[in-house]
């Protein structure tokens, strides 16, 4: 008892000690997260002279941001997409698919690799593959006569970027999915093959009713994690694709919509957007635990 | 019970197609630069550069610099919530998740309209000055990773005990926080940063935008102005990316090792 008192009476008496150990902290936080996105977000909500008004928002409207909005959205929806889907066949594969232990270990390992690769190294890798002088493009054109930019096929389009893309979203479903599917329990395939359930009935009656937080919580944060890039996407295309991230950089470099209220109003559009797709986010994670915990 | 092997095996040729045949191509690529031979000479104009080994070395200081900066600011605050101040947690945690909501070119965006050589904090007017900036902007990408390495290593030890154990000897917070807690998180420490290096030495957005001579704005000048170079550079920032978390997984491999040790008694 004696014990105990004396340490909660130490420990008020530091309370402000404690106070000024996190401080450093949150005043780094405020100076470098907090304050920049509520300058922006005033900005928003200003005109040139300082005034309230909406304005900025209802000009947000006009076609060549929209089409911006819409291809980023496409992109980062698709790659999140076909990520998640073939991040689940390999994660799939690694966890339950009978292979040697060095398998998982290597994906794992050039998942972690491949997940950080991003950025313009990873441009430069595909300009090399399928630019119009790329190993595969010319392959392709000498052994089999097929000419690959004669089909429709650019590297600087929506499908380009996305198949670029691929190559840091299907890794890092990788990583985020191996733990889901490693706490699918072996004894609930036996228990439903014991009852007669086929392999497709364990999967669409068990297995994905479980698991399908965590693949739509990880496909989420997929999206934000494409929606946000820019530098790949940059050294690939320069500005020729509209997308909002290298709208926004033009806006910074040069004002190209010739009003810097707008401009905060764009940014703040991307932070609503991420910021819906992370609350989705948690929200799944949060559904999912239950599963894990049990 | 072959099929799903089979089917396995099938996805993982494809995976190893798509994930495989660009970096086969890119190093290809980046042979080619002399006609009608493989050569490295692509390498040795790259290694040559005098922009290569300034933008190289400037950004490998600003990792240092980031990872330590965000070391000093995350083990304390990690520490004190976990010991002190349980009820700042999920305060704290939601700011360490700041950065994944808001992305990089918003936040730079921001700093500078806030920090312009007019404003009350001129950290944009001159290079020193934009250096610590981009320094911070920094730590605000690293922010999530590191945070989780330190409270993962955290929760492994037994801060209470530790802590007081250093008390009733007579250490100060300081001595507590530098001798007794930073040691022992060495290895997550570590992690954190390989993984803060790997983001940080390619970083172009905030170095671009501040106009600092980092390494990935000139990645984005070669990739813009050469042909075989870009795919040279490509290798080589693989490799770095291959090296730091391959340091990661040695580090996360020694530490399992030394927890799971049988205890040898003589």
């Amino acid at each position: 008892m004696t014990d105990s008192r004396t340490k909660e009476r130490r420990l008020a008496g530091g309370a402000s000690a404690h106070w000024l150990g996190v401080a450093p902290f949150f005043i780094f936080a405020f100076l470098f997260l907090i304050a920049p996105t509520m300058y922006l977000l005033i900005g928003a909500f200003q005109d040139s002279a300082g005034q309230f008004t909406l304005k900025n928002f209802y000009d947000l409207s006009q076609p060549s941001i929209v089409a911006a909005y819409k291809i980023s959205i496409q992109i980062s929806v698709t790659s999140a997409a076909l990520g998640a889907l073939f991040g689940f066949f390999i994660a799939h594969a690694i966890v339950s698919g009978a292979m040697p232990g060095w398998v998982r270990a290597f994906v794992t390992t050039f998942s972690g690799v491949a997940s950080n690769f991003a950025g313009i190294p990873l441009a430069f890798a595909f300009l090399a593959t399928l630019g119009r002088l790329g190993l595969v493009t010319v392959l392709l054109r000498d052994l089999f006569g097929i000419s690959l930019y004669g089909t429709g096929f650019n590297l600087l389009s929506f499908w380009g970027l996305t198949l670029t893309y691929l190559y840091f979203q299907i890794p890092l479903m990788v990583l985020i999915l191996t733990p889901a599917l490693d706490g699918l329990k072996k004894e609930w395939r036996e228990a439903s093959a014991i009852l007669g359930a086929s392999t497709r009935q364990y999967w669409t009656m068990i297995a994905l009713p479980i698991l399908w937080p965590s693949i739509l919580g990880a496909a989420i944060l997929l999206f934000a994690n494409a929606f946000g890039a820019i530098a790949t996407a940059y050294a690939l295309t320069g500005s020729s694709l509209n997308i909002i991230t290298i709208l926004l950089y033009a806006q910074i470099r040069g004002d190209v919509l010739h009003n810097p209220n707008l401009g905060y109003a764009l940014a703040l559009g991307m932070v609503a957007i991420t910021s819906a797709s992370n609350f989705a986010y948690l929200w799944l994670r949060a559904r999912a635990d239950r599963w894990v915990k049990a | 019970m072959n099929r799903p092997r089979l089917q396995s095996w099938i996805v993982m040729g494809l995976a190893s197609l798509y994930f495989l045949v660009p970096l086969i191509a890119t190093f290809e690529f980046s042979l080619r630069l002399k006609r009608g031979e493989y050569s490295f000479e692509a390498y040795r104009i790259v290694f040559a550069d005098a922009r290569f080994q300034e933008s190289f070395l400037f950004s490998a200081s600003l990792a240092v610099a980031t990872i330590v900066l965000l070391t000093l600011l995350v083990v304390p605050t990690a520490y004190w919530v976990q010991l002190r101040l349980p009820k700042l947690r999920p305060l704290v945690e939601f700011i360490t998740l700041l950065p994944l909501v808001i992305p990089a070119i918003v936040l730079v965006f921001g700093y500078l309209n806030l920090y312009s050589s007019a404003s009350w904090l001129p950290l944009t007017a001159t290079p020193m000055a934009t250096n610590i900036l981009l320094t911070c902007g920094y730590c605000t990408l690293a922010l999530p990773y590191m945070y989780r390495s330190v409270d993962t290593g955290l929760r492994a030890i037994d801060v209470r005990t530790l802590t007081e154990a250093a008390e009733s000897l007579g250490a100060g917070w300081a001595t507590i926080l530098f001798r007794v807690i930073l040691p022992n998180l060495t290895s997550a420490i570590l992690s954190g940063a390989f993984l803060t290096f790997a983001v940080v030495i390619g970083e172009f957005t905030i170095a671009s935008l501040l106009n600092r001579p980092a390494f990935g704005p000139y990645l984005q000048l070669v990739g813009a102005n050469r042909a075989y170079e870009p795919a040279a550079l490509a290798i080589i920032a693989f490799l770095v990316t291959w090296a730091c978390m391959g340091l990661i997984q040695l580090i996360g491999a020694a530490r399992t090792r030394a927890m799971t040790a049988p205890v040898e008694i003589p």
